[in-house]
């Protein structure tokens, strides 16, 4: 048998060879220069299931340098199970130090979350995307969507949209709500929340998206206009929390879980497991403003 | 006559849809002359050649003939759902008259299809889509036309269903629910919901029961007096065309064999062709 | 930091792998030897090496160990780890014309040329369960090995013999359809960039290659059913060896080693042509590493039914075949659900508590309309 020396030996560095990084690099390089436009690449196999952030991880590997501190979340929060075997597998791969701390972080992964803390120009965040194609919805054909984004034929998008409301009096998207990307491209924005959604319009930050599965990647550079797709009368909307509040710290300007305990009562808590942490301990936040937050109120009156 | 030559609304000049390929004599080896469409040469087909006509605003004109005389081909080509093999077609609101539409890109063909023309197709699954609400399928050309406001959108869906006798509490079904009358007319609200200035009929009433016919035909006529709407009106059934139609013209294997007013058409046809179309006219 | 570092989910994810490894040697049983998974789970490693897209039968072996027997996961596994290995070389096109055959058959005439050879088939056994594999000794192998081996007859061994295709005979007789000189023959690499369909046929031919058994198997099955059938017919099924051949450094042709492999041509149909034109055989091509009958027979199927795209038949179509018998992505994306979707499903909570609740209003609206109108 012929032993395979790299294999037993060691990796390179961040797992994936030179030669792929480059083109991942080269294809979000593209994937920067038009925003929200899906450019397919090569998806190399990874020891990763399918499904489970294979995309993510692809563009993590390809940026991140030895001093990257990286942070890694599911759902908002560091201890998610897959979190922590892709925090164990990107560090076995790169000696890279690691951390819960939204502000420390340089490169953050994410699956279906934004941080509820606003990332700045030094911070990249890479979303885990499992569906990056916002017309699969109304179209099932890859050949129909790619031609309807080349002349950015969306009709049949907004109509559905239409149809939403009329059925149940709003438009019924939950989390991966569609938006515009600079005025020209839908795109999805990975299944975050509504919550999450006007965070991504004029931010200071880089925003990459990988879909390994689907080999996919896409971008939204800083200052870029990103807009939820809505009618001028029929306007786009984020969870309301108004009734509710975490029940450990008593903030409500955040989004949260909703919990169930063993007799079947309801609580809920902060979503973001960091940002929950800061606030218990009253520790300094800096948390992202957009015109849906800002009114809201950080605390209930009455517990104040 | 200067203002006949300039006010027209669609000009079409040497129109050609051949399917295979054709050898240089296709066209001289094919026409009513031969009654035939298919090129002995070559087995190239056909479908039309040489149509040339001038449509005003506010007309209506026919195309008659029997099946495979390419009367469909030809309003297939102008609303781009076939491809042509030759020709130019213009069209006055796009670009004042001054630009080959047949040539024109996928992006500008979808405007000019959605805000300067409008279609009916026999088969009311060609031109909605069962999968929305017939709200929605109005909806649809409104919104690629720009309008996003959906209480404006739902008002101009009311009214087209309500030009269109089609019931509005019904505007949040979906199409598969109607009678097929009613389908045909949620394809004429959608067609017009635009105010395109011309719009395609394609035989609209054909497998409509015989009563239900009458009564398309009738919205038809209304809304083209009340609009002044443009139309193309394709038939196999000279009846249709009598009743709707101001020119007409008669088309076999092809090619046009006669050009005129429908009233002179129908007293006094010169081509052979239509004189036994005519003289089978119940 | 003044926050609550340790969390638990790293320590769950150890405990729970270690679990796993306890399960599965909990059984106080002698460890299996990968000799004798490679010799005696032959046909579980070439449907891992076929799957994994790597021929590499030892660690196939040690794939289906560590995975417990689970096919999917031990593929899976071979290519995680296929994508660690340099590409040194392109090999030659391998010509099944040099195959060494173990095994030829063609179901589409009676005697081809060279026979029909049966070769290893459990096809012509009853499935009944051989409760004495249970209790099978060295001595008991031995003893049949030795009877095997007294049957053969050195005389009749000859040469290493190829064999001409049955497609040949065909295409002498001018039964098969002229080559379409329109067809897009793009030679990609499926494991370089991403498919963009439609897809050119080596596309089509390099992602059946290393698609799942049983989703290629579901798709064959229900073209035969009518679901858009071509009426195959197997023209020739192969097994055997085939060379390899890679070209050194200074262009000269060097032999490296021998795989096997699964071969099938199915004469199909072909769609109907222009009038005046015959009703051509057109040939589905299938081929995989080791020995794998049912995935190339529905690969041949399938290779022909994605050419008739108007039956419209889910066979027929290229990009639901192509992509849900991807394996490993199937596989993946299907466990996915798994994950937490609590926000996803949360924000769902929040639209549908909404709707209901905009329902109850209108209704009482309504209801207080009524009893207005009835005063």
């Amino acid at each position: 048998m012929v032993e395979n020396k790299k294999y037993s030996n060691k990796y390179n560095f961040a797992f994936i060879d030179e030669s792929t990084k480059k083109e991942i690099r080269r294809k979000l390089l593209k994937a920067v220069a038009i925003p929200g436009h899906q450019v397919p690449y090569s998806s190399p196999e990874m020891p990763i299931s399918r499904g489970w952030g294979t995309g993510g991880l692809h563009i993590t590997l390809s940026i991140i340098g030895k001093a990257d501190i990286f942070k890694i979340i599911d759902q908002g929060s560091d201890a998610s199970v897959n979190a922590c075997n892709l925090r164990e597998f990107v560090n076995a791969m790169t000696g890279c130090e690691t951390t819960f701390d939204t502000a420390q972080a340089t490169l953050v992964q994410t699956r279906h979350r934004i941080t509820e803390e606003e990332l700045n120009e030094k911070q990249i965040i890479v979303f885990q995307v499992p569906l990056p194609e916002p017309l699969r919805m109304v179209e099932r054909y890859e050949y129909k969507t790619l031609q309807m984004h080349a002349e950015a034929d969306y009709s049949k998008m907004w109509v559905s949209l239409y149809e939403s409301y009329v059925r149940y009096g709003a438009i019924m998207q939950g989390a991966g709500y569609p938006v515009m990307v600079n005025g020209r491209y839908i795109m999805s924005p990975s299944p975050i929340p509504r919550w999450d959604t006007p965070n991504l319009h004029q931010a200071k930050t880089l925003y990459l998206f990988g879909a390994g599965r689907e080999k996919r990647l896409y971008a939204v550079p800083p200052y870029t206009d990103v807009e939820p797709l809505e009618f001028e009368d029929v306007n786009f909307e984020i969870e309301d929390f108004a009734d509710s509040a975490c029940y450990k710290t008593g903030f409500k300007k955040a989004f949260l879980d909703e919990l169930y305990a063993d007799d079947a009562s309801r609580k809920y808590v902060i979503s973001d497991s960091n940002f929950l942490d800061k606030v218990a301990e009253k520790q300094e936040t800096h948390q992202y403003t957009n015109k849906y937050i800002d009114q809201l109120e950080e605390y209930d009156l009455e517990r104040g | 006559m200067t203002w006949r030559e300039d006010n027209w609304l669609l000009r079409v000049r040497n129109l050609t849809k051949i399917y295979g390929d054709p050898g240089e004599n296709t066209l001289a080896l094919t026409g009513p002359a031969f009654n035939s469409n298919q090129c002995p040469e070559t087995d190239s087909i056909v479908a039309c050649a040489d149509i040339n006509f001038d449509l005003y605003p506010g007309e209506v004109l026919g195309i008659v003939g029997e099946s495979g005389s390419g009367k469909s081909t030809v309003v297939k080509m102008l609303y781009f759902d076939l491809e042509k093999t030759g020709g130019a077609a213009w069209l006055k609101p796009y670009h004042d008259g001054s630009i080959n539409i047949l040539n024109e890109s996928n992006q500008r063909k979808r405007y000019i299809r959605n805000n300067l023309m409008g279609m009916v197709y026999q088969n009311p699954r060609d031109g909605l889509n069962f999968g929305f609400s017939s709200g929605g399928n109005i909806a649809e050309k409104l919104i690629m036309a720009g309008n996003m406001h959906v209480g404006n959108i739902r008002g101009r869906a009311y009214e087209l269903l309500e030009k269109t006798e089609v019931p509005v509490q019904r505007m949040d079904d979906r199409p598969s629910t109607f009678s097929g009358g009613m389908q045909q007319r949620v394809q004429i609200s959608k067609a017009i919901a635009n105010n395109p200035p011309l719009l395609f009929l394609d035989e609209v009433t054909t497998g409509l029961d015989v009563s239900v016919q009458a009564k398309v035909l009738d919205l038809i006529r209304e809304l083209q007096n009340i609009l002044g709407i443009a139309m193309i009106v394709v038939s196999h059934d000279l009846s249709v065309i009598r009743m709707l139609t101001d020119r007409t013209i008669v088309m076999k294997n092809g090619r046009i064999v006669e050009n005129g007013l429908t009233d002179q058409i129908l007293q006094d046809p010169q081509h052979e062709y239509s004189q036994l179309l005519v003289s089978s006219l119940l | 930091m003044g926050y609550v570092a340790v969390k638990g989910g790293t320590e769950a994810i150890h405990n729970a792998s270690e679990l796993a490894e306890f399960y599965r040697v909990k059984g106080n049983t002698t460890p299996i030897d990968i000799k004798q998974v490679r010799s005696q789970m032959r046909l579980a490693i070439d449907k891992v090496m076929g799957e994994g897209g790597i021929y590499a039968p030892e660690y196939a072996a040690i794939a289906l160990k560590q995975a417990e027997g689970d096919v999917f996961e031990a593929a899976f596994i071979l290519r995680a780890f296929r994508t660690t290995l340099q590409r040194n070389y392109y090999s030659d096109i391998i010509n099944t014309r040099e195959m060494f055959v173990r095994r030829k058959i063609s179901s589409s005439f009676r005697e081809i040329p060279g026979g029909q050879i049966l070769g290893p088939t459990r096809d012509y056994t009853q499935r009944t369960l051989d409760t004495a594999k249970a209790t099978e000794q060295t001595a008991d192998v031995n003893a049949f090995l030795d009877e095997f081996d007294a049957k053969i007859n050195p005389e009749k061994l000859q040469g290493v013999n190829t064999f001409g295709k049955v497609i040949d005979l065909l295409k002498a007789g001018g039964l098969l359809k002229p080559a379409d000189p329109n067809e897009d023959r793009t030679l990609t690499d499926i494991t370089r960039e991403a498919v963009k369909f439609p897809a050119p046929r080596s596309a089509r031919l390099q992602m059946m290659a290393r698609a799942e058994t049983g989703g290629l198997m579901a798709l064959g099955y229900s073209s035969q059913r009518g679901f858009g059938s071509v009426h195959p017919t197997v023209g020739e099924l192969r097994y055997g060896t085939i060379p390899v051949n890679v070209k050194d450094p200074n262009g000269k042709k060097r032999y490296i080693g021998k795989i096997e492999v699964t071969e099938c041509e199915m004469i199909t149909g072909s769609r109907p042509g222009k009038k005046n034109t015959p009703p051509y055989f057109t040939i589905g091509y299938g081929l995989c590493f080791g020995h794998n009958e049912t995935k190339v027979i529905c690969m041949s199927t399938l290779d022909s039914a994605m050419r008739r795209p108007e039956l419209g038949a889910p066979a027929n179509d290229q990009e639901f075949v192509l992509y849900h018998t991807e394996g490993v992505e199937a596989m993946g994306f299907t466990n996915h659900l798994k994950l937490p979707h609590y926000v996803t499903f949360q924000s769902a909570l929040s639209n549908t508590r909404a709707s209901i609740l905009r329902n109850k209003q209108a209704n009482l609206e309504a209801e207080a309309y009524r009893q207005i109108q009835s005063v």
